[in-house]
């Protein structure tokens, strides 16, 4: 099966920020070779990175009008950080895989979405 | 009267469904074929008797019904595991050929993916042969609700990939912690009042320990519920809570208290000395006259260790206060942060009213009725406060 892996940040710090500048050197280490060991296990198809939500723009068509708005769909706070596809068996593996993910031990959380066919 | 066929139902429903999802690998279709050999064996077995092994005739008549109808309907051997469809062979009756998945079930029940009311609803309909009226009206929310959410329950094993096995040994632990909690659940769902879930809970922790003999939690947990269930009968007067030193000891269950303690002494010897061991030792000290109440604190301290919880404490005051330490048991009370618990203001008015302070006690037992709300634990309190005059 695929599992979409939805990465959401949550109040994970951002590299750059003081948040980041904050967390000893040996975390921010692990949080990059975390992150690259995910994206070079077999069973893993990386997202392209994100970049910030701040940068969003969202996008409806009203009467066949289009209409944009500056931001993400959902508030800044809750936009998406990132996502990869993730191939296993069954959901234990993906549930494992997800709980490796550095932003859902750091304030944020991944949301585990089975792939689906639907045409 | 029940008949040999309600009989089965009770004790293989379980069993059967458990060996059809494991073979056709979908809940709704394993449904159906279970239902249908069901009633295949409500017409046939009172004229031509039950069969030798009615579970392996029941899995056998289902699986040969579920092919046929993949047969029939080969849109829908897609969808199923059974794309290389065996031959039906309707005399083919052999025991060893129906595997016992019910642990299976249990923990894809159970999986931590579904919310705990979808896994207790679940439990109830697959592995109990409950109906979804039945949860419904054990959980007091209208049939409609319950349906949604197995059939939400359902889907999102089958959408989600949720396994139908015995997990793995780094995952075991704690999935066998979700599985047990599932069982107590439905037992104290059950001893609030509707016996009959308690008696499905009794059954469930019955097969968990015999599904998993070395495992002593599930000793435990069967103890400790059948420890509890053995007092059913002698905790209520009409309508109100009778505790436990003014019980009518003659009105307790000897054998189903006899069971329990049978099951504490495996676990014990299995090594266990997780939380619901130590419930059920604590259950079985206060079944004694009198009981060893140094003793019942002692494991009410090392089970709040475990557990970290203000309810066990509180538990541990009570018995401090049993044992003769009302003073200390108060102080201890006192020092739980547990306000909106009605226990705690009704254990602070019976631990002021024997150290004679009426009006403290007055005031305590009144913040207890505010908070209560099952109708025999209030009057309880009622008769309490009416007591200290």
């Amino acid at each position: 099966m695929k599992y979409v892996m939805l990465i959401h940040q949550g109040t994970t710090p951002l590299p750059g920020s003081p948040e980041w500048d904050q967390l000893p050197e040996e975390e921010q280490a692990a949080v990059y070779a975390d992150y690259q060991a995910i994206n070079e296990d077999p069973a893993v198809t990386p997202g392209l990175p994100l970049g910030l939500p701040d940068n969003a723009t969202t996008v409806r068509v009203q009467d066949g009008k289009t209409l944009t708005t500056d931001g993400p769909f959902v508030t800044v706070k809750e936009a998406l950080g990132g996502y990869f596809v993730f191939e296993a068996d069954d959901i234990d593996a993906a549930l494992e895989m997800a709980a490796r993910v550095p932003a859902a031990r750091l304030g944020g959380a991944v949301e585990v979405r089975p792939s689906e066919t639907y045409w | 009267m029940v008949t040999a066929v309600e009989q089965v139902f009770r004790d293989e429903w379980g069993r059967v469904l458990a060996a059809l999802i494991g073979f056709l690998g979908d809940f709704d279709f394993a449904e159906e074929a279970a239902q249908e050999a069901f009633a295949v064996a409500a017409e046939r077995w009172p004229q031509d008797g039950v069969p030798p092994n009615p579970p392996a005739w029941l899995v056998t008549t289902a699986r040969n019904r579920a092919i046929d109808r993949i047969r029939r309907d080969r849109t829908l051997a897609a969808k199923t595991r059974l794309l290389d469809v065996p031959e039906p062979v309707e005399d083919e009756v052999d025991e060893t050929t129906i595997p016992d998945e019910r642990l299976e079930l249990l923990f894809t029940c159970c999986h931590p993916a579904l919310a705990l009311d979808a896994q207790v609803a679940l439990t109830l309909r697959t592995l109990g042969g409950l109906t979804t009226e039945e949860i419904a009206r054990a959980f007091i929310v209208p049939d409609e609700t319950m349906a949604k959410r197995l059939t939400r329950a359902k889907g999102k094993i089958k959408a989600a990939g949720i396994p139908f096995r015995v997990p793995p040994a780094h995952l075991l632990s704690e999935r066998i912690a979700a599985v047990l909690a599932v069982v107590y659940l439905i037992f104290n769902e059950g001893y609030g009042g509707r016996t009959d879930l308690a008696a499905e809970a009794i059954r469930l922790g019955r097969a968990l320990a015999e599904l998993m003999p070395d495992e002593p939690e599930a000793h435990g947990l069967l103890a400790l519920m059948l420890l509890n269930d053995a007092r059913r009968d002698a905790r209520f007067a009409g309508e109100t809570v009778v505790l436990l030193r003014d019980q009518d000891r003659s009105l307790w269950d000897a054998g189903e208290l006899a069971d329990g303690r049978a099951e504490l002494e495996r676990a014990l010897a299995l090594g266990g000395r997780g939380s619901y061991v130590l419930q059920a030792e604590i259950a079985s000290l206060h079944v004694d006259d009198p009981p060893d109440w140094v003793r019942i604190a002692g494991l009410y301290g090392q089970l709040a260790r475990l557990t970290d919880s203000p309810v066990v404490e509180l538990n541990r005051a009570a018995a401090l206060a049993e044992a003769g330490d009302v003073e200390e048991a108060l102080a201890l009370v006192d020092r739980l942060d547990l306000d909106p618990y009605h226990y705690l203001h009704a254990t602070r008015g019976e631990l002021l009213r024997r150290l004679g302070r009426t009006d403290d006690a007055r005031t305590s037992y009144q913040r207890a009725l505010e908070l209560v709300h099952a109708d025999a634990e209030r009057r309880f309190l009622e008769e309490r406060l009416e007591g200290l005059g």
